[in-house]
């Protein structure tokens, strides 16, 4: 029975697994190319509110591809985008509040 | 007791009970370095200064370690493609190199830490090294567990591919997307604590 499921597993998956081999390889040049990317930035002495904002949106492209294509969260069920819906909900003002509170210190209304 | 539903999907959710539990789990944790991402924020804007983290921490060291989180991703993540090509054997090369990988990657924090401390740079020494300590800390105690749960998927956990290949391709899944959020939180480390 379980020698039938790995059968299974293997013969209706395996061209979709290839597909997704490649896409990993590709995800995987491209999270190496970012992460060069956010280290020459840091070299360019921009002002502290532009550094933030442009290391954290790097830093955001590099996780969403890690979620998007390594966590296999573009083919998800809809209760694993209930659970972080709701994750994001309690996230966002966990940060944002904080950050907008003090936002001045890091010169963003400036 | 037997767990239900670790093989075929729960007809209600169409997922896997261990992958909701793994997921509820992740959920957990973004609240918990959210947490400590929201504590960093108060800290440093209510300081009347704060270094950049390149003149204390060692930028290319870290790059480097990066470089070996994202690395060890890729493994993970072809660990579990061997197995639903039903390559065990490919399975085993992958899962063990992830495991040399983290395992890279603690060696190399370990010089880090040991650096600042020799050099009198400790958690209480200021605010800065405070949060770096934690969050940092934090983050290896995630790279160790990740470490033992895919050190046991290669071991004696590993039998389980005889009798059960599904389930045991649906444990190293799971255990791929703890190790996956524990890289996804190191890509927003790095640039936060070591470049801003």
């Amino acid at each position: 029975m379980t020698s039938d499921h790995a059968a299974d597993m293997t013969s209706h998956s395996a061209a979709d697994i290839d597909r997704h081999v490649r896409v990993y390889i590709i995800v995987f040049v491209a999270l190496m190319a970012l992460t060069i990317v956010t280290v020459a930035i840091s070299y360019l002495d921009l002002p502290p509110a532009m550094a933030i904002t442009v290391a954290l949106f790097v830093a955001t492209v590099k996780g969403s591809l890690v979620a998007c294509y390594f966590m296999h969260l573009l083919s998800e069920k809809k209760l694993i985008y209930a659970v972080l819906v709701i994750t994001l909900v309690m996230f966002v003002p966990l940060i944002a509040l904080p950050a907008f509170t003090h936002g001045n210190s890091f010169g963003i209304f400036e | 007791m037997e767990i239900p539903y670790t093989v075929e999907v729960r007809p209600d959710t169409g997922l896997t009970n261990g992958k909701i539990a793994i997921w509820l789990f992740l959920a957990s944790e973004v609240m918990l370095f959210g947490a400590l991402f929201a504590s960093y924020i108060l800290i440093r804007a209510g300081a009347t200064s704060w270094p950049r983290g390149d003149s204390i921490l060692n930028v290319p060291l870290a790059t480097f370690n990066t470089i070996v989180l994202i690395t060890s991703s890729i493994t993970m993540v072809m660990a579990w493609a061997s197995l639903m090509r039903g390559r065990f054997g490919t399975y085993r090369m992958y899962m063990g190199a992830t495991i040399v990988l983290g395992f890279v990657f603690l060696v190399v924090k370990y010089f880090e830490y040991s650096h600042k401390l020799h050099h009198g740079l400790f958690p209480s020494t200021n605010n800065f090294l405070a949060i770096y300590f934690t969050l940092t800390g934090l983050h290896m105690l995630h790279v160790l567990g990740g470490m033992a749960v895919n050190a046991y998927l290669l071991g004696p956990g590993s039998k389980l591919w005889k009798t059960n290949p599904v389930w045991f391709t649906n444990r190293v899944e799971n255990s791929g997307l703890f190790w996956h959020f524990v890289d996804l939180v190191w890509i927003f480390l790095f640039p936060t604590l070591y470049l801003l």
